[in-house]
């Protein structure tokens, strides 16, 4: 047991002056039970008081950490602790009060806040209206073309379009995106093409990975995309290093990680939450609360108030929003950005949104929930039809633009799967390039006896490579 | 990414490329019982292993509903959600629950969705599981954790839904690696591996999941650990390998011997501990040894079964062991059929051998 020692005792601000004076004698509570870990500086600078904008939850903190007046208090590293004589224990859980859901436009699309929102222009919210349909259209044909045998796989974003699509449309395009998968919307926006995108479903020799990742696994370096890797989570931590990377050379940007509700429960999310707090890393983490992680529900997934609550475990400011109403989503990543990047620090976003699609080409989600559930969100807290209410309320969609966009966006398609088929596959050095910077001799010696095989069997290769 | 096996007019090129073999003829033979493929093997032996053992758990990633894979079909409605239940998504947790389950004198059956995910539990495998008995003289041991994962090629995997990961855990002392070749063995050796009184780590091909079929009898049976098997006998040259590249090195001997050369075909079965003498014995009648697997050949398990042969059969080897095996490159999607060790690169290098 550690002794602890009380700030109020005079003996101990001489203890502390005198670690202070003294070096040598500083060292850790493990390695010395009495002594307390202090670098001089301890009016409190250490304690890295939360700085809560939302009175909300300020009011939820002082709830759970009531103390006595008692002037008394525990000077423990990092900050002094009040001390009190209720045993009191902090309850497991908010569920019963559950932190409410940041939303601007209702079910029938008329905005419920009078301020507390950002603004769209005209132009800014046509274009995510368009982006998300692009996104619906493109998840429809694509999804058929797998179903057809054309590509291997696929994973529709249906029923969270808005939330790549509007928080996209909030960041600045130098701002870095690390995305799980169902992310393709932030791609729309920024711009990369229908090619593109059929180009990497196809693996051609146009797609920027070379045909080596399963379809869906996008990456775009003129889009500032990292390419997506399926080990879930590992893109939390590094958004971390890539934020701090962007503080040190004094960016004006941030990194965004996104993620599903399951990958919270990865090593790497709770990881990368800690790390980014303790660095005052610019990174936004905006996480896909979609209900279900393949067949796991969140009930099955975690016993807190969702993700949201996870944000001031770490000391990070958090904000739980509706992920399918595109204009809150829009407001809370302007907003998250704009404290990110000036005050240099990370930002949780819990996006409530639903999976409506199976998880992918190779699940039946009819095995693990009721159709009902599906049909509702599908239905009646659709994302893109609750936009296009607030479009029409505000005069700013024509029905003919939309159809127009549509049959566009189709023809292109279908034009650049009809590309993307026939484009041959990346030629056979691209299996060996890349592996590392210059290919060493272990790889030259295997490209070398594969070519002599290829050469005695074609018959056992794709003829679409070229060799 | 889930059902990989799935409805793919590509999946089923590839396989035809690869040239597998269901029929009886081949390394999958008759044994009775009821013909079932290798998911239904697997899930028979989870059935017996709770039935038979009420201090048995299977837990993971979505095992409730049956697993991506089909695998847990059945068990939560049989033995309850105390005994069968879906995890929250960290794998890493699941391999240190099973450790601490296990501990306890359980028997805990974990499963990591695919073998390429089972590396945020590397820790816990490498430092913990392999080191519990040792670090505490004896005094505790996790014996009763098995872990199931699928791993190995299917055709269009890409880098994450393919890879071969077994010879890190080979590298561990105290970790045993157990991989099936067939629904017969798969079931035999996975109840081995659940009751044995050591960590194990049970790779299964899950390109053999609904393809490969076979007789498998209904009851409880178990096959031996560390012990492999002869499944095709021969004079000219041993031919080693374990899992689904099994049924790519018996094509190659069906093709090897109408030009005259005798192969014999040996399944590992138990990378770790592995069954050093079958295999000497064997060379040592052959003089030829040659290794093969999917996995990436530099520091693959068919180095070590090369050294150790090497060492004890020297002077009886007439040419140099030969190993076919994945490249050193990551898993790659579109150049999936040039990685892969087939046929006829193995045919080629029997030949070569014997021609040495
Ligand atoms: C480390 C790791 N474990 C398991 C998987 C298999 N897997 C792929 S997606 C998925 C569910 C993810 O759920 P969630 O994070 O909620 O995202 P969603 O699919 O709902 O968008 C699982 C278990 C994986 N890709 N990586
Ligand atoms: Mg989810």
């Amino acid at each position: 047991m550690i002794p602890f020692v009380r700030s109020s005792s005079r003996n101990l601000l001489a203890l502390l002056n005198q670690n202070y004076l003294y070096p040598s004698l500083l060292c850790s509570v493990s390695e010395s039970p009495i002594l307390v870990r202090y670098d001089g500086r301890w009016t409190g600078s250490l304690w890295s008081t939360p700085r809560f904008e939302s009175t909300e939850a300020v009011r939820r903190v002082d709830q759970l950490y009531v103390h006595d007046n008692d002037d008394q208090e525990l000077d423990f590293p990092g900050g002094k602790v009040p001390f009190t004589s209720e045993m009191r224990f902090i309850g497991e859980s908010t569920i019963q009060k559950r932190v409410p859901c940041y939303r601007v436009i209702d079910e029938i699309g008329e905005i419920t806040t009078s301020n507390n929102f950002t603004q769209l222009r005209k132009d800014e919210a046509i274009k995510m209206y368009k982006d998300m349909i692009t996104l619906q259209t493109m998840d429809t044909i694509f999804y058929e073309a797998q179903r057809q045998g054309r590509i291997s796989f696929y994973l529709t974003s249906s029923g969270e379009e808005a939330i790549s699509v509007a928080s996209a449309a909030a960041l600045h395009p130098d701002d870095v995106a690390l995305a799980q998968y169902r992310e393709p919307g932030v791609l729309v926006w920024r711009g990369f093409t229908l090619q593109e995108f059929a180009n990497q479903l196809f693996g051609n020799k146009d797609d920027y990975g070379k045909g080596r990742q399963m379809p869906i696994h996008y990456g775009s370096k003129q889009h500032n995309y990292f390419t997506i890797s399926s080990p879930l989570g590992t893109q939390i931590p590094q958004a971390v290093g890539i934020a701090h990377s962007l503080k040190m050379d004094k960016q004006d940007a941030c990194a965004v990680a996104y993620f599903g509700d399951g990958t919270t429960s990865e090593g790497d999310f709770h990881a990368g939450l800690n790390l980014a707090a303790v660095l005052g890393a610019p990174v936004i983490f905006i996480c896909r609360n979609n209900g279900w992680a393949i067949s796991t529900s969140v009930q099955e997934q975690f016993r807190s108030d969702g993700v949201v609550v996870k944000g001031q475990g770490y000391g990070i400011r958090s904000i739980r929003i509706d992920g399918n109403d595109a204009l809150a989503i829009y407001s809370a990543v302007r907003k998250a950005r704009s404290m990110a990047v000036a005050e240099k620090m990370p930002v949780l976003i819990e996006a409530l949104t639903y999976r409506v699609g199976h998880h992918s080409t190779s699940d039946d989600s009819s095995k693990y929930r009721a159709v009902d559930e599906i049909e509702h969100w599908k239905m009646e807290r659709n994302p893109v039809n609750r936009f296009a209410k607030w479009l029409t309320n505000n005069g700013w969609l024509s029905v003919e633009d939309e159809y127009k966009h549509k049959t566009t966006i189709k023809k292109q398609l279908l034009q650049a799967i009809q590309n993307a088929e026939k484009t041959e596959k990346p030629p056979l050095s691209e299996l060996f390039n890349d592996v590392y910077d210059h290919l060493p001799s272990n790889l030259q010696e295997q490209e070398e006896v594969l070519r002599q095989t290829t050469k005695r069997y074609p018959q056992d290769y794709p003829s679409d490579v070229p060799l | 990414m889930v059902s990989i096996l799935r409805r793919s007019p590509k999946l089923l090129s590839s396989i035809c490329r690869r040239q597998f073999s269901a029929s009886s003829d081949g390394n999958l033979t008759s044994h009775g019982g009821k013909s079932m493929n290798l998911y239904s093997a697997i899930n028979q032996a989870l059935h017996i292993a709770l039935e038979t053992d009420p201090r048995s758990y299977v837990f993971g990633e979505d095992v409730g509903f049956g697993g991506v894979f089909r695998c847990t079909t059945g068990l939560v409605d049989r033995y309850g959600k105390d005994r069968v239940f879906n995890t929250p998504l960290c794998e890493q947790g699941i391999v240190g629950f099973g450790i601490g389950l296990a501990a306890m004198g359980n028997r805990a059956i974990a499963e990591i969705q695919f073998a390429d995910y089972i590396y945020p539990a590397f820790d816990q495998i490498v430092n913990e599981a392999a080191k519990f008995r040792y670090r505490s003289g004896n005094q505790f041991n996790c014996g009763g954790l098995t872990i199931r994962a699928p791993y190995g090629a299917v055709g269009h995997g890409g880098h994450y839904h393919s890879q071969s990961p077994e010879a890190f855990f080979c590298h561990v002392p105290g970790i045993k690696v157990v991989i099936p070749r067939s629904p017969y063995q798969a079931k035999g050796l996975l109840l081995s591996c659940i009751r044995d009184q050591n960590p194990v780590v049970f790779f299964e091909p899950k390109l053999l999941y609904r393809l490969a079929v076979e007789e498998v009898p209904e009851d409880d049976f178990m096959l031996p650990l560390s012990e492999a098997e002869v499944i095709r006998e021969g004079s000219d040259i041993t031919l080693v390998g374990w899992g689904a590249q099994l049924s790519v090195m018996e094509q190659a001997c069906i093709d090897a011997e109408k030009d005259g050369i005798s192969c014999e075909l040996i399944d590992l079965r138990t990378l770790m501990p592995w069954d050093k003498e079958t295999v000497e014995a064997s060379v040592k009648k052959t003089g030829r040894l040659l290794i093969s697997h999917e996995a990436p050949v530099t520091g693959g398990f068919g180095a070590e079964i090369s050294a150790s042969i090497v060492e004890r059969c020297f002077l009886r080897l007439e040419a140099p062991v030969s190993r076919v095996c994945g490249l050193d490159t990551p898993f790659p999607l579109v150049f999936e059929p040039f990685y892969m060790p087939t046929k006829n690169k193995i045919l080629d290098a029997i030949k070569a051998t014997v021609k040495y």
